[in-house]
């Protein structure tokens, strides 16, 4: 009886702070296999952000409700479902993958609620299938590549030799690398997706007679890829380039491996922004490891909503006016510069990134030239919204 | 395609079918001898790997992780004998699959619990730390010759041990009719208990010898255990000199496949739509291999039990 007594009360209680608009946002990363480092840090900086917002987005209570798609499309598609249907969540931060994109897409959008990525930016909905429901924080996935073939035409790589996974990303991040170089490809290898021994292709590489190489071999495959690559000793004689390779999630296991190794990106934990700073140093203390783009663009999210919330007045029934409110970009990004394309994605400055190992100890990806200022992508013209 | 790139190729295909032999090797024991399909071997593989990371943040020494752990392998699969695969001996294949299906499921997820979700990384032993000169410019690491002689070493003492020894004319005995050993008046179960326990010591080994050369993770023998099946097959189930000749053959079609197929494609196409094939083709060549002997040689090359 007395337990009945209570879940009225606490029933009663929650009709009464629903009126009070409570912010709602569900979380869709990915938390388990080999890529769950990745979702683990999107996790951490949203916390993070929510946690120096003393628990409220816009200045309105605010619960997170987080999901692990567990890197398959059916439970991704799942989740959003119940994200949306049951929990009704108000925004939906997801995904890390742009494939687990592809699955929550139509479900959250399709039921007018916000969808913002924290990571994966596909360019299938950067063009024609732009939509007014869906906001990226992070990039379009052929930037970085295109950041990074733009540094190696400036630094006259004459020969570059180009490794990546036989799978979509791959081959949009070599198509990207080819935007802005214009010198010779000597040789474009695909390996299996989880590929483990590298040697095969570093013995063509040694033959090859490049003078740099880039690679998109995330997560794992980094680790082994940059470790494999320095014991052949052909790091003394050819420029290591990559994306999604050697950043903040493998550097750990990469270590020495890695150093003066070159990426390419739209920040780094020594990004020189008050904002940036103060981001990093309480992130370390907190969770006890460097954060990388991964937890800055989640954190940016939380910023983002909190700054739409916070413009209409924590009343999200409009949703014309979130969506001018979540357009305005009216947040500090700790990368900087920060503003909406038409389509959405982020028009932002990107930087020519080389690993090196910090006064602590930790090894990091350190800023350094910039390529770009303001820079949007390719396809935000097809966008019509 | 020069000539020196070839042999390099033949020295790299060389070290990954030595490592699938370690752990196709216990593999095909345990399916032979047992007729169990135990998909678990591969994370077996991944606890030596991991276990070789928490013996070098121990000790830090190589040698010394290795030594610890080789008997805590052996222990391991000794657990999981006496916890789940022996209530399983004379279940049928489903259940077999099902069980060992959920202890990887079980033993990945530990994994990042206990090490978290990242790749991790081993440095090799400090005295295998230099490299040969292959052509100038390209070194090849010491230790990743250290592997080759190690897994040549494994199989020679596989092969005293199994052709010399008692133990190891049980295991054939039991590998071509397991139920007229039994009738003998061998204790099967004790000889299936030895068999597992080394077998996932041997999965463990290589574990631990793969670990400097890739990087320790979740999930790491899943694919692994895919190829480690297709040695077994193709080199016919309980034979261990099957096993050895078919890993070398399996990791240098492999190796030379990824080179050369792209390359031929190159001289009759585009270099983009041979870009696009190629990988593809050169994915599938140890299964088309493994059609090939099964279409000729259903029960492998070096078949162990007499055709039922």
């Amino acid at each position: 009886m007395n337990k009945f007594a209570m879940t009225l009360a606490a029933g009663l209680l929650g009709l009464g702070t629903a009126a009070m608009a409570e912010v709602k946002v569900g979380m869709i990363v990915t938390l388990s296999g080999p890529p769950a480092a990745l979702g683990q840090q999107a996790v951490d900086g949203f916390k993070l952000a929510m946690d120096d917002l003393d628990g409220k987005l816009g200045g309105h209570d605010a619960t997170l409700i987080v999901e692990d798609d567990e890197l398959k499309p059916e439970v991704a598609l799942s989740k959003a479902n119940s994200l949306v249907e049951s929990a009704e969540a108000d925004f939906v931060v997801g995904t890390i993958f742009s494939n687990m994109l592809q699955a929550v897409f139509r479900p959250v959008t399709e039921s007018e609620t916000f969808l913002i990525s924290p990571n994966a930016g596909p360019s299938t909905f950067a063009g024609r299938n732009c939509n007014p429901y869906f906001f990226v924080t992070s990039y379009q996935n052929n930037q970085n590549a295109e950041v990074m073939g733009a540094h190696a035409q400036a630094a006259g790589y004459k020969k570059v030799f180009m490794i990546a996974p036989n799978y979509q990303a791959g081959r949009d991040n070599m198509e990207g690398f080819r935007m802005h170089y214009e010198g010779e490809i000597v040789d474009e290898v695909y390996v299996p997706l989880g590929h483990q021994d590298y040697s095969a292709e570093i013995a063509r590489i040694a033959t090859s007679d490049a003078d740099a190489v880039f690679a998109f071999t995330p997560g794992g495959m980094g680790v082994r890829f940059v470790r494999q690559f320095r014991d052949s000793g052909l790091a003394d004689k050819v420029q290591f380039m990559s994306v999604f390779t050697t950043d903040e999630t493998t550097l750990p296991a990469q270590k020495e491996a890695a150093e003066g190794f070159l990426a390419a990106g739209n920040w780094a934990p020594d990004t020189a922004t008050d904002a940036s700073k103060a981001f990093v140093a309480a992130f370390e203390a907190k969770y006890g490891y460097v954060p990388g783009g991964y937890a800055m663009q989640a954190y940016d999210a939380a910023m983002l909503i909190n700054s739409a919330v916070e413009a209409v007045g924590g009343d999200l029934s409009d949703k014309d006016a979130v969506r001018a409110a979540l357009e305005a970009a009216d947040f500090t990004s700790l990368r900087g510069d920060f503003s909406f394309n038409t389509n959405h994605y982020p028009v932002q400055d990107f930087y020519q990134l080389s690993v090196a190992e910090r006064e602590d100890g930790a090894w990091v990806t350190s800023v350094g030239e910039k390529i770009f200022d303001d820079y949007g992508d390719s396809f935000a013209e097809e966008c019509s919204m | 395609m020069s000539t020196t790139l070839i042999l390099i190729q033949i020295l790299n295909g060389l070290q990954l079918g030595v490592i699938l032999f370690l752990i196709a090797a216990g593999l095909t024991l345990v399916f032979g001898v047992m007729g169990f399909i135990n998909l678990a071997h591969g994370v077996q593989y991944m606890v030596g790997a991991y276990l070789a990371y928490w013996g070098y943040g121990v000790t830090g020494s190589f040698v010394l992780a290795l030594l610890m752990a080789l008997p805590l392998a052996l222990l391991m699969g000794l657990v999981l004998e006496f916890l789940v695969f022996r209530h399983l001996y004379d279940r049928d294949h489903l259940s077999q699959v099902l069980a060992t299906f959920g202890v990887i499921l079980f033993l990945n997820q530990l994994a990042k619990v206990i090490f978290g979700p990242a790749s991790l990384s081993v440095p090799p032993p400090e005295f295998l730390d230099f490299s040969f000169t292959l052509i100038d410019g390209l070194l090849y690491p010491a230790y990743r010759i250290a592997v080759i002689v190690a897994g040549l070493l494994v199989a020679l003492i596989l092969w005293l041990v199994i052709t010399r020894t008692r133990v190891g004319m049980l295991i054939r005995a039991g590998a071509t009719n397991p139920d007229m050993v039994s009738a003998l008046g061998v204790n099967v179960r004790q000889l299936f208990l030895i068999v597992f326990g080394f077998g996932a010591m041997l999965a463990g080994f290589a574990g631990v010898m793969a670990a400097p050369i890739f990087s320790v993770e979740p999930g790491m023998g899943d694919n692994l255990l895919i190829v480690a099946f297709v040695v077994i097959i193709i080199g016919g189930a309980g034979s261990i000199r099957g096993a050895f000749v078919a890993a070398l053959l399996v990791g240098l079609v492999d190796t030379l496949g990824r080179t050369l197929v792209t390359d031929g494609l190159r001289l009759v196409m585009d270099a983009s739509s041979a870009n696009q094939i190629g990988p593809a083709i050169a994915s599938m060549l140890i299964y088309v291999l493994m059609a090939l002997v099964l279409f000729w040689r259903p029960e492998g090359l070096f078949a162990a039990r007499a055709a039922r």
